[in-house]
Parts: C-alpha cells; structure tokens; sequence
C-alpha cells in the first residue's frame, strides 16, 4: 500500500479524464432525464387517453428492466437497424431514457402536491394556463420535487460507471485498467472512490445550495437571525 | 342578531340603479350537470352595476356552482351570460381577460403559499396587466391599507390568521381592479372571531359601490349589505327578494323553512 502513489493516481491524467468523463455523462444524463422527465409529467396530466397510455408503456419499459440491459440494448441493437452511435451518445441516451422515467414519477407528485384550488386562483386573477403553471404551481412543486431530485442525481453519478459495459472510458474503467495493468488494486481503487465521493459532495453542495434558494422565507432570515426555537415553533405575535 | 337601521336604504338606490341601464350581469337559462347530477336547472339572474347580491340556500343546491359559470370556471351545458353587454357564455377564447374584469374570493382562501401578503397581491398585475414592480408594490401596499392590514404586507400566508389571509386575497382580487366581485362562502373556514373583519371589508367595498355576489350563510352580513336575496334550492332559484322584504317575512314557503333551520 502506497500514499504516494494515491497522489500520483489522483493527479494523473487518465484519472482526471475519467473522473471529466463520469461528470460529463452524469450531467448530460441528468440534463436529458429531467427534461423527459417534465415532459413525461406534464403529459400523464393530458385531457386525452392517448398520452397518457403512451407514458404508462415507457415507463413500464425503462423501470421493468435493468439500466444497464438497456445500455447494452442501445449500444449492440441499433446499429443492426442502421443507427450507428458512439458508445458516449449512446450510454448517455440510455440512462436519459431510464432517468426520464423515474424523474416524471417525482415531478408529477411535485405537481400533484399543489393543491387544484391554487391553479383555480390564478386562472380566476386572469393568468393564462402557462402563467399559472410558471409563476404559481412550478416554485411551488419545486419545494416538494428537490429533495427526492437530489437522491437521483447522487444515484446517477454512480449509475454512470455502468457505462463502462460499453467501454466509455470513465472513472472505474480507468481504475480498473490502470489496476490491471500492475495489481495495484487498493491504490487505484482508492483513488476512484475519493473522485466519486469529491463529486458526490459536490453534488450535495448544491442540492443544499438549491434548497436555500427556493424556500421563500431566506431573505428575512438574513436579515435578522432568529433564535432557533423560533424558526421551529411559529411566534404566536406573527400571527 | 344584530341589525343596522338604515336596512332599506341601499335596496333603493340599487334598484333606481338597476333602472337606469342594462345589468352588469345577465344570466339567462343557466343548466349545468356534473355525470347525472343536474347542478343547475335554468337559473336566472340579473345582477346591476354598483349592486350586491347575496345568494342563500342550502348546501348542495347549486350557489357555488352558479357563481363559479359567472367568470368560466364552471362552463353552463345551457343558456347564455352577458357581461358589460357581450355574450360570454362560450367565449373561452377571451376566458383570461373577462376574468381579469372578475374578482374572485374563496372559501379556503387560496393564497399563494410560496408568496408574502404583498406579492400576492402584486402577481396578476405584474404578470397580466405588466405592470412594474415598483407599481404593483404600491398598489398592494394601498390595498392592504384599504383591506386594514397595512403591516403584514412582507407576512407569508402561514404567518397570517385565517381573517388576515381572507382579507389579503380580497385585496388581491382587487388588485386587478374588478367590475364585479364574486364571494364563494367567504366566511365558511373562518374561526367565529374573525368572521366580523371579513365581513366589514365586504360591507365596505359593497357600500362604496363595488358590484358584488356573496355566496354565504352569514344573515347578518346579508341584512347590512345585500340590496337583493337570492334564495337557491336543488339547483333552482326559488325566491329574488329584496333585503328588506326577503327578512321581513313576504317569502315563499321553502324559503322560510330554510331561514328557520338556520336562524334557530
């Protein structure tokens, strides 16, 4: 067992690739899940059948069967009907597909969580149905939707070396690699996992960061720092 | 039960009102079913400007429903509506800006829970009419004021008892400046102490001249403010009166029974 050559692994370029790497496809990933995802929500809330049949078969699919078989479907089926992608587009549409589906569940309990008699008020000032869902029920449901949004972009980041199936060259598969090559598995592995738990806090950071800045009470709590038990239990002379 | 003396004296200057010119307001047939339940079976109603109208009944007689087609929320299977003389009865096209003229309260309030008191009541005009922050904030700071809760405009709503919160959202409503106010049981979620202050806001506005239809049980509020009673039952108007003779006792038969369950 090695410290030095830890450091050296943590500094070496094909780590810091590979760590780049399980960044890139986690945040693309994430960027494309959650935008499905909202999709996928908004259409389960759909006047029509049609739609919403449409949302319960994807989701059937992408939650009934294993990340990483569809990885590897995507990767080895397309290109038999003539789709050629390379391993990065097609691992990073696989794990959009499967986020997509888990994000829409979060979002359109989010959205549910907003009571209809909110929507109702808005339509009743006036505002257009987009206006409503804009300005009154998304800062609304995006209080309810973040935490549980956190847990799955922590779980994608480590989702993501799934992808090395495919030979994306991310975090693990280069440990891996670099391990192989001399068996110094601790020191490689260890170098790994410390670029994963760097990401994962960075992710917590702000998931926290996000948190603050959506509930609505922030600013006066700036101002003024109120003794502890006070933000717990609401001042009876507020009232 | 308390009761002002000058009862009939907005009845007549209603009614000489309501001579004068076409109603504000003109529903004409009104039916409406949810499933096989016949909500509303051909109500009619003419409400005039500067008047208030008070709809009783007992629940589940269509009163809500009635005022909920007023401003489209509810879309009538029959009949037609006329606003400020346009027929708006199937224009949901222009929904969003007849509703604009159409201020609306309602019984659990329906603040906007992530927004302080001031900034629901700067939302609508900010993101409808496009007015400036800077404008939208004077205009909730003046409406506070108006509604008797000039120090709570930076409150969120769980911050606020429920009488505060129903005030808020009147001066929200009022913030669009409405030719027509509708009150769907606005008192109903309110503890017995703070009915009063809601009720004097309503009183207020009504007798300034706002136009207004309050769907309540408060008889109280109904004998000060009301220029006409409209009775419902089993989704039929019953009864039209105006204030003094409807509590003075020339009713119909249903009419009475249901004042007599509720006045004890």
């Amino acid at each position: 067992m090695s410290f030095d050559l830890i450091c050296d692994y943590l500094l070496s370029p094909v780590f810091i690739r590979g760590a780049m790497m399980t960044l890139l496809v986690t945040v693309t990933s994430l960027f494309f899940g959650i935008l499905s995802g909202l999709l996928l929500a908004l259409l389960q809330g759909a006047r029509f059948a049609a739609p919403r049949v449409l949302v319960l078969v994807y989701l059937w699919l992408f939650r009934g069967t294993p990340v990483l078989f569809q990885i590897i479907f995507i990767y080895n089926v397309l290109p038999g009907f003539g789709i050629r992608l390379s391993a990065f587009v097609s691992a990073t549409i696989a794990l959009s597909l499967n986020e997509g589906a888990y994000m829409s569940e979060i979002i359109r309990s989010g959205l549910g969580a907003v009571k209809q008699g909110q929507r109702t008020a808005g339509l009743a000032l006036g505002m257009t149905r987009a206006g409503v869902m804009r300005h009154i029920v998304l800062p609304q449901a995006l209080r309810v939707i973040l935490p549980p949004m956190g847990n799955q972009m922590i779980g994608m980041l480590k989702t993501s070396a799934l992808v090395s199936v495919v030979a994306v060259q991310e975090l693990l598969l280069a440990a891996n690699q670099t391990a192989a090559a001399n068996f110094r598995y601790f020191e490689a592995l260890t170098a790994a996992g410390i670029y994963y738990l760097l990401l994962t806090t960075l992710f917590m950071i702000v998931q926290a960061w996000m948190e603050r800045a959506l509930d609505p009470k922030r600013k006066r709590r700036g101002k003024a720092r109120r003794p502890l038990i006070d933000r717990f239990i609401p001042s009876a002379e507020a009232r | 039960m308390a009761m002002s003396k000058h009862d009939e004296a907005p009845g007549v200057a209603a009614s000489a009102a309501g001579l004068k010119s076409e109603p504000l307001l003109k529903m004409v047939g009104i039916e409406k079913s949810f499933g096989t339940f016949h909500a509303l079976k051909g109500c009619s109603l003419n409400v005039a400007e500067r008047e208030t109208v008070v709809l009783i009944g007992p629940s589940g007689s269509g009163k809500s429903t009635l005022l909920r087609c007023v401003n489209l929320l509810e879309l009538a299977d029959k009949g037609r509506i006329f606003f400020n003389g346009s027929d708006i009865t199937r224009d949901l096209k222009n929904a969003a800006a007849i509703r604009r003229e159409i201020g609306m309260v309602f019984q659990n309030f329906e603040l906007f829970q992530h927004l302080t008191a001031a900034e629901n009541i700067m939302l609508a005009p900010m993101k409808v009419l496009g007015r400036s922050r800077a404008d939208a904030h004077d205009i909730a700071v003046e409406l506070l004021a108006k509604v008797h809760i000039p120090t709570k405009a930076d409150a969120y709503p769980d911050e606020l008892s429920g009488g505060q919160q129903q005030r808020v959202a009147i001066a929200r409503a009022l913030a669009m400046k409405p030719t027509l106010m509708l009150y769907d049981e606005p008192t109903s979620a309110l503890d017995p102490e703070m009915i009063r202050e809601v009720l004097d806001v309503m009183t207020e506005l009504s007798s300034e001249g706002m136009t207004s239809i309050v769907v309540t049980h408060e008889m109280g509020f109904a004998r000060r403010a009301a220029d006409r009673i409209v009775f419902m039952e089993g989704g039929e108007i019953i009864e039209t009166a105006g204030s003094a003779d409807f509590f003075g006792g020339s009713v119909n038969a249903r009419a009475r029974r249901f004042l007599d369950q509720i006045l004890h």
